[in-house]
């Protein structure tokens, strides 16, 4: 082994006689990545995962009508467009936030994030609106298998927007009070994660149930 | 009874006195036992002023090592409830014949065979794997804590917590009626119109937030805060199986969480998912449950498999045989556990092509099972062999497993499930590989790490006793339910006809009283340790002449774990230390950066209880209070950014000075 360093000398009280840790065996002090990013990134996988129960049972249930209204009966393409389009919106706005983040600028900063909210919170109303009128019209989640799981499938995502935005406006208020702090742009960074991530999701929703439903 | 007015709906929805079970004499009894026993607790507590401690350093703690800890005991004290569940269906098995209807009332006992696989299965062997995963996992790879200590402390809470409403549901309602599972339509809302299915699902939600939390947490720990050196080839074995147990746990929990928020839409909304009418599809339940399910049990033995590596080569005093075989028959079982689970359905009739697919990819998983067997032999095979307890766990599990495995084989062939489904000897079967493989591995693990934990070995005369005791037991137990299986005996009946059968469950229920001296001798075990822990004393923190790097620190470790972080040059880092001559370091401490104690965990998890508990009954004012206190407690504590604090150097000093002396004077 090596002899005992007298690197800590400084420290030691009595370095002489002290044993010392020894670099063959120890690091003074070790500093481990930051597991935020992964830890968050595996929930999201986990959140996926959900999804994809929720999608699977659309896939096996979207048909099951019960002599009630089938997707070509309920669905309003141009409505599920809109919605679609504010959502993607979003995304690109968050991006922006991101990019401003990077240079620091936390006015310009804040204004992204909150034309993202306001984009999400459009998404969720339209969503609401929708919904009401699918129950307005007889068609509610209790009406058939099929409606059963398109209302789940879509109302958890519209939930985990919900989510979204009430973790966008408790981060705007921190960012007023702490700034680009590391702790900040860590979260900042899971928040764009999961913003996207709710995208790609609903780009499945869209194709999934609405296109696809609506040719069936 | 009160009249329900208005206001009482609103409070308590339908909670009425008719839900306390007062006129059930066994029920009365458990209530005044687990009263005097909460009573005596709390005096105790209160006596000698240990409310203040509990909170400051256990309740809100972030230690990993206090969180293992934690679940090992919650894991304990249910398992004497899941055991005295057991107990009671053997008895009413061994006297329910002919004219004798026993002493349990069928809608009783439907609740204990529901209750007992729950507790078992979650509240029993989750923690178990999870706390010996929680304490021993940073001290392996030679980390100061987990990757996310405050979620570790939520995690711990929750999956309390889960297990504080089944305990609930034996005084104030009841609990499912369904079996473990709960299969709709048995589990719908019309079959099934009372609380016992939703106390078993908020229990299960609750717990399982936590589980999937500790999985995303213990997976960031092993592959982000390993010591300088480790390479993932030079990581324990049983780090390597928490990681593959981990990976299941995220893979395979959000299955779980998703098919029991189906299940509950369909209970309280109305929906109908798994309805016999509007289209609804009960079979896709047990799919998606099952896709939980099988991954589950590999969640369970991994770690197990992980106990019996790190044991057999301490105690053969050798490298583990096939280290890196060992390392690719882990991960191949894990990718395997999710291409199997319609196995546990043959009997749907998905016809010849699916069943022969699930069938073969359930006897290839025994190709790597039986690897794993081959290198813990070929450890064995010349080494010095030390049969302490830990060792006698090893090789009893090594034979009983290989026969459970064997069964497993059996039944994986369709044509043979289709006789033996839902037969008792399936129930023999699983027990065979969870009691052989999963408790077993649990005790060698509490006996291996528990000088770790504490400072002090377990007495070894009381745990042979219970070894023994447990061994024989679960034979007289469980080969008698092999046999009444094969003869097509179904499982969860509470009543027989045929008297020819009698002797069987006699049999069995003297198994059980076995296993019972076996848990009493742990028990025992655990007390005579205490009072004899002077004798028992471990000052080296290397009582069995270990290989990993928990053996490095002290026993129990500082709350830092180590002075300085490892760095490390080969598998088995610890023995590759003293093998090059290692002295540990005396002085030229620095400060530690360490993770600070919150009561958020426990407050948010407790919420959670709330909100549970009224949704169970229907108080909705409660519910929607209890939410809203949740989530306003979750954003509060994201406010806090002060999680954080140095150990100063004179107090690390101090610590390693104290060791020291320990060991000099040793």
């Amino acid at each position: 082994m090596n002899a005992p360093t007298l690197e800590f000398a400084a420290v030691a009280p009595e370095p002489a006689l002290q044993q010392t840790a020894s670099k063959q065996f120890h690091v003074l002090e070790h500093h481990p990545e930051n597991g935020t990013l992964l830890g968050f990134w595996l929930y999201l996988m986990s959140d996926c995962l959900i999804f994809a129960c929720l999608f699977a049972t659309y896939a096996v249930l979207g048909h099951s009508y019960a002599a009630g209204p089938s997707g070509k009966d309920l669905f309003d393409l141009p409505l599920v467009a809109v919605n679609t389009s504010l959502l993607l919106l979003s995304s690109i706005t968050y991006g922006f936030a991101m990019l401003t983040m990077q240079q620091k600028q936390m006015r310009a900063t804040l204004i992204w994030l909150a034309v993202t909210g306001v984009l999400g919170a459009g998404f969720v109303t339209l969503e609401l609106t929708e919904f009401a009128h699918l129950i307005q019209e007889g068609a509610g989640p209790q009406r058939s298998a099929f409606l059963s799981s398109f209302f789940t499938l879509v109302g958890t995502h519209g939930l985990h927007v919900t989510c979204g935005l009430i973790w966008l406006v408790t981060l705007m208020v921190q960012l007023g009070m702490h700034g680009f702090s590391e702790a900040n742009q860590r979260r900042l960074q899971c928040l764009s994660m999961f913003w996207h991530f709710l995208d790609v999701i609903w780009i499945g929703v869209f194709t999934f149930v609405y296109l696809m439903g609506s040719m069936a | 009874m009160f009249a329900q007015s208005d206001l009482q709906t609103l409070l308590l929805g339908r909670l009425t006195l008719d839900a306390i079970p007062y006129h059930e004499p066994i029920l009365v009894a458990t209530f005044a036992m687990v009263a005097l026993g909460g009573l005596t607790v709390f005096s105790l507590l209160t006596w000698f002023k240990l409310w203040g401690p509990l909170w400051t350093d256990w309740v809100t703690s972030i230690d990993h090592k206090k969180i293992g800890i934690m679940y090992i005991v919650l894991a304990l004290v249910m398992l004497m409830r899941g055991f005295a569940d057991a107990v009671m269906m053997r008895a009413q098995q061994a006297i329910s014949f002919g004219d004798n209807a026993g002493f349990l009332p069928p809608h009783h006992y439907d609740q204990l065979f529901t209750v007992h696989g729950v507790i078992m299965i979650f509240f029993v062997a989750m923690p178990l794997v999870t706390g010996l995963m929680n304490f021993v996992v940073p001290l392996q790879i030679g980390a100061r804590d987990v990757a996310f200590p405050f979620l570790n402390n939520f995690s711990f809470w929750m999956t309390a917590m889960g297990a504080m409403l089944v305990m609930a549901s034996l005084f104030i309602g009841e609990f499912g009626k369904t079996g473990w599972l709960a299969y709709p339509p048995l589990s719908g809302i019309v079959a099934s119109p009372d609380v016992g299915v939703d106390y078993y699902i908020w229990s299960l939600q609750i717990a399982g937030v936590g589980t999937l939390l500790s999985g995303v947490n213990l997976i960031a720990t092993i592959v982000k805060m390993r010591a300088p050196g480790m390479t993932m080839m030079r990581m324990p074995i049983f780090t390597w199986t928490a990681l593959c147990t981990n990976v299941l746990i995220v893979a395979a929990f959000p299955v779980l969480t998703a098919v029991l928020a189906l299940l509950s839409m369909d209970r309280y909304l109305g929906t109908a998912f798994f309805s016999n009418d509007l289209g609804g599809n009960a079979m896709m339940y047990v799919n998606l449950i099952w896709i939980w399910g099988h991954p589950e049990v590999y969640i369970l033995i991994l770690p197990a498999f992980g106990v019996f590596s790190e044991i057999v080569s301490t105690f053969c005093s050798k490298r583990l045989f096939g280290y890196s075989s060992m390392v690719y028959a882990t991960v191949v079982i894990t990718i395997l556990s999710y291409l199997v689970w319609l196995h546990h359905f043959f009997t749907m009739g998905s016809g010849a092509s699916v069943n022969s697919f699930f069938g073969i990819t359930t006897m290839i998983i025994s190709i790597p099972t039986g690897a794993k067997i081959f290198n813990w032999l070929f450890t064995m095979y010349r080494g010095r062999i030390r049969f302490e307890v830990p060792m006698l766990w090893t090789i009893g599990f090594m034979i009983t497993f290989v026969i459970g495995g064997m069964t497993g084989v059996l039944l994986a062939v369709p044509s043979a499930d289709f006789v033996l489904h839902n037969s008792l000897f399936l129930i023999a079967h699983f027990h065979n590989v969870i009691i052989g493989g999963v408790v077993f591995g649990m005790f060698a693990g509490i006996n291996y790490w528990f000088p770790k934990a504490f400072g002090y070995k377990l007495d070894e005369f009381w745990g042979k006793m219970s070894f023994w005791f447990w061994t024989i037991g679960f034979y007289v137990a469980f080969m008698p339910l092999y046999v009444l299986g094969l003869m097509g005996v179904t499982r969860r009946l509470s009543h027989f006809d045929d008297p020819s059968l009698q002797i069987w469950f006699q049999i069995a229920f003297v198994g059980a009283l076995l296993i019972a001296v076996g848990i009493g001798s742990f028990v025992v075990q655990l007390a005579v340790s205490y009072v004899r822990r002077e004798a028992l004393r471990d000052v080296t923190g290397d009582p069995w002449g270990g290989r990993t790097l928990e053996w490095a620190t002290s026993s129990p470790p500082p709350a830092y774990n180590f002075a300085f972080t490892p760095r490390v040059h080969d598998t088995d880092a610890w023995a590759d230390m003293k093998a090059s001559g290692y002295t540990r370091p005396l002085g030229g401490f620095v400060p530690i950066h360490m993770p600070k104690n919150t009561p958020a965990g426990f407050v948010i998890a407790a919420m959670s209880a709330v909100l549970g508990f009224a949704l169970i009954w229907h108080m909705w004012l409660i519910a929607g209070l209890s939410f809203m206190t949740m989530m306003t407690t979750i954003i509060a504590h994201t406010f806090n950014y002060k999680r954080d604090f140095y150990i100063p150097a004179e107090d690390v000093t101090r610590t390693e000075d104290a060791r020291t002396r320990l060991m000099t004077n040793a």
